[in-house]
């Protein structure tokens, strides 16, 4: 565990107050795990402007006792993946909706609602539940997923032990302006078994979510996400996952505006030969509301033979923030890894910023790990060759944009998946010219 | 069709003047060359014509069928049928070629009002003009341009022309980094689209384009003007005597 951020009174109080704000479920299986995921948010406190995880990013919405006020997007588009075969299962707000959700049953998986453990004392997410996110915090602390262990009210637990007949589809609805969400999901994969798990929607005014994700040998796990439009909404997100020998795990996120979303990734690979792959698109328009967007991502290698991916894009207009903050670790032993990481942010005016801090740390010798970052504008001469071809500017600027996001979203397997999100991209495009 | 008429251009940042009054006019059904030393200003003329940013219009004018070109955007300039094939074409990472080419033909086609082809259609005929010039599949799926070498970049240029169909084409140097076969090809490729709705003006160095693709009419461009206007013989004495002897004369 972290050692504790800062001592310091001021944060402690808030922290204290903030616990004594908090609705605590009793939890069943889960409790014990609860009591010392509040002992670690005591210790480590909420996060303030001046730990170094969060310079760029401003805490305080997060950690506020209330969520603050998110008006709800009304929207006539249709659902993300709608069209795909898969099991949907809604959360209204943070709270299960089972009238629209599919029974939780399905070939080759086991789902269990968070909330129905309240009295279950065992459990095979006792192993999972809270313990990838505890082993999390060393050596970054994540306050607010410790936050989230305690406090979360739902979620699924979900256990894969064949090859998942289809998808399984979360979809987070947002209808209250107040509404504050906290759900926690745990995904165990079990030896070469698979999974694509889908998550879409904004959730709730604000948004605490955690996935812990453990991938046994062989197995195989697909993530593809899309949060929601909203333009006042705020997430704070963390995906924890343990990847096995052989394993494969992959998430790609695209984020259309939003004034604030952190989506945390802290990967830890145990097995030989595995692969881990975190991708994501972001686009934010500060002209329709503020937009501020971080990714922060920690990937440790401690085996051999691994494979290690981090593509990240962004796209920012009108005072839009970008942040991304990616750490590879490569532990010592953990020879032949190969890791890759770039971040990249098309910036359309000079009114918007991208701040990146990659970080290396390697401690074996014979290793691949390369990283790159850059900022740039929309290529003129490329802009100019596609006009002069006929393609009005707007459409060859969406064209261009679309081709500086080619790479993040090619790290979506299923190619149904992944036009989906290339036609909602190209939708959010078309609405907002120039 | 296209009419040029002491056009003037200088620099949008610099305070240099690279047209001094250019005039010209290329009738439908007739190919005109530009031959002229380097520098003279014929890619310039090619990029104001297609509006291209960063030139300043400081006098003249230009039209495509009556209506001004330098007033137009480069889209709407393309969707009146104008087409520059570029002296060093651009890559494009991440557009797939084929994108690109439906993305444009459909563009232009809506700005005529006429409906989008389908993608079977689109793809019959890509692939018909591709094989003539002999672009296979495998660069029609790349990004476009991008690992093309030099010549497969000109011969690109002449497919996105021979799929879009433009009614006035501008070569800028298209023969340039081509071999001896490609040249071939390239010139059967812009012959076979002569007729006589459309108009060409073909930019070159080389009497060598011009055996394969006969003008009827060749300028001689040298600082910003066009100094000499002939017929096809003018580009013979270039290619045996140099520029001396007409800078000479025209001094
Ligand atoms: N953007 C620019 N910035 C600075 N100088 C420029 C620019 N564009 C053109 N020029 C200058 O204008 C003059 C004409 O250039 P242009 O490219 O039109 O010549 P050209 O006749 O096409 O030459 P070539 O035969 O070498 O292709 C040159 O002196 C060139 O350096
Ligand atoms: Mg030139």
């Amino acid at each position: 565990m972290a050692a504790p951020m800062r001592k310091d009174d001021g944060r402690l109080a808030a922290t204290e107050a903030r616990i004594a704000a908090l609705d605590l479920p009793k939890g069943g299986f889960s409790a014990a795990a609860r009591a010392e995921a509040l002992k670690r948010l005591r210790a480590m406190g909420l996060p303030g402007r001046r730990d170094e995880y969060w310079k760029y990013t401003d805490p305080s919405a997060l950690a506020a006792n209330e969520a603050p006020e998110a008006a709800v997007f009304a929207t006539d588009e249709a659902q993300v993946f709608g069209a795909v075969d898969r099991l949907t299962l809604v959360f209204q707000d943070g709270v299960f909706d089972a009238a629209a959700s599919d029974d939780l049953t399905l070939a080759g998986v086991e789902i269990t609602r968070l909330a129905e453990t309240a009295r279950t004392d065992i459990h095979w997410a006792q192993d999972l539940y809270g313990v990838l996110e505890a082993r999390g915090q060393t050596p970054v602390a994540r306050p607010f997923a410790a936050l989230n262990t305690a406090a979360a009210s739902d979620g699924v637990l979900i256990r894969v032990s064949g090859k998942a007949a289809k998808p399984v589809h979360l979809v987070y609805r947002h209808g209250s302006p107040l509404s504050d969400a906290i759900l926690h999901h745990c995904v165990k994969v079990e030896p070469g078994a698979e999974l694509t798990l889908l998550e879409t929607g904004p959730a709730a005014a604000r948004f605490n979510k955690v996935l812990e994700v453990d991938i046994a040998e062989g197995g195989k796990f697909h993530h593809v996400r899309a949060q929601g439009r909203d333009h006042e909404r705020r997430a704070i997100t963390h995906i924890f996952a343990r990847i096995a020998g052989g394993a494969l795990f992959k998430s790609f996120t695209l984020t259309v505006n939003g004034q604030m979303t952190r989506n945390e990734c802290v990967m830890e690979i145990v097995g030989d030969d595995a692969v881990a792959h975190v991708a994501g698109a972001a686009l934010g328009d500060g002209a329709t509301g503020r937009f501020h967007h971080d990714d922060t991502i920690f990937i440790t290698h401690d085996a051999v033979g691994c494979e290690s991916r981090q593509v990240f894009k962004k796209v920012l207009k009108n005072g839009a923030t970008g942040v991304f903050q990616g750490k590879i670790l490569v532990k010592p032993g953990a020879q032949k890894t190969d890791g890759y990481q770039i971040s990249q942010a098309l910036l359309l005016d000079e009114d918007s910023q991208f701040l990146a801090k990659p970080e290396l740390e390697i401690y074996a010798d014979d290793v691949q790990c390369s990283h790159g970052s850059t900022t740039g504008a929309i290529d003129e001469t490329a802009l100019f060759y596609l006009r002069s071809r006929g393609v009005p500017r707007e459409e060859a600027t969406a064209l261009l944009i679309l081709s500086f996001l080619a790479d993040a979203i090619a790290e979506i397997e299923d190619e149904r998946l992944a036009d989906d999100i290339v036609s909602r991209l190209e939708a959010w495009l078309a609405r907002r010219k120039g | 069709m296209l009419e040029i008429k002491n056009l003037q251009v200088k620099l949008e940042d610099e305070d240099k003047q690279i047209l001094k009054g250019v005039d010209l006019t290329v009738e439908p059904g007739r190919v005109h060359a530009i031959m002229g030393p380097n520098g003279s200003g014929k890619s310039t003329l090619s990029y104001v014509l297609s509006g291209r940013d960063g030139y300043t219009v400081t006098g003249g004018t230009a039209s495509l069928d009556g209506h001004d070109l330098l007033d137009m955007e480069p889209e709407e300039r393309a969707a009146a049928g104008l087409f520059l094939a570029f002296q060093y074409p651009v890559e494009i990472p991440g557009v797939g070629n084929m994108t690109f080419l439906r993305t444009a033909l459909n563009a232009q086609r809506k700005a005529r009002g006429l409906d989008e082809v389908s993608a079977g259609e689109f793809l019959k005929l890509v692939r018909e003009k591709a094989k003539t010039l002999k672009i296979d599949a495998e660069m029609l799926k790349r990004p476009v341009n991008v690992g093309f070498s030099g010549g497969e970049k000109k011969r690109n240029e002449i497919l996105q022309m021979a799929v879009l169909e433009p009614t006035m084409c501008i070569l800028d140097e298209t023969d340039s980094g081509l071999d001896v076969d490609a040249m071939r090809l390239v010139a059967d490729g812009v012959n076979s689209l002569r007729d006589e709705g459309r108009g060409f003006l073909v930019i070159t160095h080389y009497q060598r384009l011009l055996d394969h693709i006969k003008p009827d009419v060749v300028h001689i461009m040298a600082d910003g003007r066009i100094i000499k206007t002939g017929g096809p013989d003018l580009a013979l004495e270039v290619e045996k005597n140099g520029y001396a002897d007409i800078l000479a004369e025209t001094a």
